[in-house]
């Protein structure tokens, strides 16, 4: 037996090398001997930390697996390929991929000024009685659901864009500018991009609050103690100190943007083609996997469904990684909250 | 549930009637920059200064002191209206710059705080390059057109703080990087590149070692034939040093404000030679 085990087995007495042993030495290991009914909660608690990671990979290893021999059969040329015929069994994701980027590219370009503005309001300018029911207002945009506002798309935002903004707009610029031109179906990219900017709006100027108002007091004072207005102090000082959080806040925005799935089905006109112009059909990679995943006509369609799920997956995760990683680099980084 | 309501004495709130200035034998026979008339301020209900009455002579260095708390940051933060930026203040009483009301009327507050320069407690540097701080102010302010007038502007202000030497070679890295004292002398010099003509200092000098403090005081001094100084200290000698008159704040009222040189040998007020004397605070 090795003197580790002697010294297991000893009793609390102990021979006189444990004695020898400093008192704190042996506190130490003490604390380290747990009773069986602590292992049986650590076990627990480690299970429950590792259900999410476990999770995380168990959905991308189903993923690659179905998604394999479409993978095999299409290989890079799934990405580029404009192709989808199920009957014909030719699948091309780009339709789809450009669907997502473009629609949500649209979400931000609308939702980004917005919400920062809308933060800016709450944060610099608005008296108290006045930006909490406005935060609260734009909070509780976040609590309707996704078919809700995808109902209220359909009924009034898609007639309303078709009439008042896609139709001027190509009557009057389509002849000079490619994206604005062709007929207004209505339903079509700028729908999706508009309702997905309506929808992360909450999320954006949340975050971007939170980040604005973050930006110590001494640093505005300092500012306008030396005679510069408030807007000088807004774009001067404060935005380019929040300037990683904001980047954070529109990324998160982004995030949530390429996910979306119910709205933005019902809106953007479900074609899988690359449109012609802003205001042509579109569809996205969330869309095309609710829409088509239930009747699948056979394998290699649902292999290919299963594909643009991978792709979707890692889109979102490489962008949310991004937003995670810039708002780490506000809260220690040198321009950070110090 | 029968307990005795708390028997404790009500201390009064010391108001002492502040002395009249034409009575005072300093500050009112000089041209006056700064003027505060029955002046109170409050953080939403608790009340920081109580009905402060003053004046500040024009080009003389003035020093603040009292103890902790007493209310001195808040009645220089007064003067240029840096107090209003905190949600739930509120004021009475007027104060006037060059006889101007600050409060009262139709007042152009970034003007005003564009000729009022100021040195917080606490350093508060902006992210950016050293030369940028100190360029901040001549810039939101139009002072220097050409870029050698800026360099020059940036250089003699960065003199003027004693933190030439330690920057020079390094103006255009991130002004973070700097130790504290540093950074309590770039905001010096930042104030004093906006071209203000009253310099409101609060403390300074209280994270600077002996050789800057005393770089300080030398500026200070040499200041005050352009300037009208204001600084807050808790450090008696410096006050002594460095300043012509003295206001002496205690519990959120002006006790007693006069020449230095007599404030501090022959105190009217049985408060201010306690203090002085370091009875208490
Ligand atoms: N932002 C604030 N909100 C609420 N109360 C405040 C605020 N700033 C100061 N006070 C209160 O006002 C009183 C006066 O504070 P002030 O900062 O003017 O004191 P001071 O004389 O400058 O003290 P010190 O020498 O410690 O700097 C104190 O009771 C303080 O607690
Ligand atoms: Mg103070």
């Amino acid at each position: 037996m090795t003197a580790v085990g002697e010294r297991d087995a000893a009793p609390a007495a102990g021979p006189p090398g444990e004695e020898a042993k400093p008192a704190a030495v042996r506190a130490a290991m003490r604390w380290h001997q747990s009773s069986r009914s602590d292992r049986a909660w650590r076990r627990l608690l480690v299970g429950f930390g590792l259900t999410i990671p476990v999770l995380l990979v168990g959905i991308a290893a189903l993923l690659a697996h179905g998604a394999w021999p479409a993978l095999k059969k299409f290989g890079g040329g799934f990405l580029t390929g404009s192709q989808w015929d199920p009957v014909s069994d030719a699948f091309g994701g780009w339709p789809f991929v450009f669907g997502t980027l473009a629609s949500s590219l649209i979400a931000v370009l609308i939702a980004v000024p917005l919400s920062i503005g809308l933060a800016l309001f709450l944060t610099e300018l608005a008296p108290r009685w006045l930006a909490a029911p406005i935060g609260f207002a734009t909070e509780l945009l976040a609590a309707i659901p996704s078919v809700v506002y995808g109902l209220w798309g359909i009924f009034v935002l898609v007639p309303f864009l078709r009439d008042w903004v896609e139709t001027p707009l190509s009557d009057r610029l389509g002849g000079h500018l490619g994206i604005f031109e062709g007929p207004a179906y209505g339903p079509g990219l700028l729908s999706g991009g508009v309702i997905l900017a309506i929808m992360i709006v909450p999320f954006v100027s949340a975050v971007s609050r939170e980040v604005i108002s973050a930006v110590p007091r001494a640093q505005r004072e300092a500012a306008l103690a030396l005679g510069a207005t408030r807007w000088e102090t807004t774009w001067q000082i404060v935005l380019p100190f929040a300037r990683a959080g904001l980047i954070g806040a529109v990324m998160l925005g982004l995030g949530r943007a390429i996910g979306e799935t119910m709205a933005v089905t019902m809106v953007i006109g479900n074609t899988p083609q690359v449109p012609h112009s802003l205001f042509g059909p579109a569809y996205t990679m969330a869309s095309v996997l609710a829409n088509e995943f239930a009747e699948a006509s056979g394998d290699v369609h649902r292999s290919a469904l299963m594909l643009v799920a991978l792709l979707l997956l890692g889109i979102t995760l490489v962008i949310n990684a991004c937003a995670r990683a810039l708002v780490w680099h506000v809260n220690r980084g040198p321009g950070g909250s110090r | 549930m029968d307990a005795q309501p708390l028997q404790r004495p009500r201390t009064p709130i010391p108001t002492a009637a502040p002395v009249p200035p034409a009575q005072q034998p300093g500050p009112a026979a000089l041209p006056t920059a700064i003027e505060a008339r029955d002046f109170s301020f409050w953080y939403g209900a608790n009340q920081a200064l109580n009905g402060i009455s003053l004046v500040i002579p024009d080009r003389r260095v003035t020093a603040f002191i009292g103890p902790s708390g007493c209310g001195k940051s808040t009645f220089l933060r007064s003067i240029n209206r840096m107090n209003e930026l905190i949600p739930g203040t509120r004021h009475q009483g007027d104060v006037t710059l060059r006889g101007e009301s600050v409060y009262r009327g139709e007042v152009d507050v970034v003007g005003l705080r564009r000729r009022i320069g100021m040195v917080f407690q606490k350093s508060n540097p902006f992210p950016k390059s050293i030369y940028d701080n100190v360029a901040y102010g001549p810039r939101v302010n139009g002072l220097a057109r050409k870029r050698a007038d800026l360099d020059e502007l940036v250089e003699t202000s960065l003199r003027s703080a004693a933190l030439w030497d330690e920057v020079s070679d390094r103006l255009h890295t991130s002004a973070l990087g700097l130790s504290g004292g540093q950074q309590q002398r770039l905001c010096i010099a930042r104030a004093l590149a906006a071209q203000p003509d009253v310099l409101l200092m609060d403390e300074p000098a209280s994270a600077l070692d002996p050789i800057a403090t005393q770089k300080i005081e030398e500026l200070i001094y040499g200041l005050k034939q352009q300037y009208t100084i204001v600084i807050v200290t808790h450090n008696m000698q410096q006050a002594a040093r460095v300043s012509d008159f003295t206001a002496f704040f205690y519990m959120g009222s002006l006790v007693e404000m006069g020449r230095t040189d007599l404030l501090f040998t022959t105190p009217k007020e049985d408060r201010t030679e306690a203090y002085i004397t370091g009875r208490f605070g």
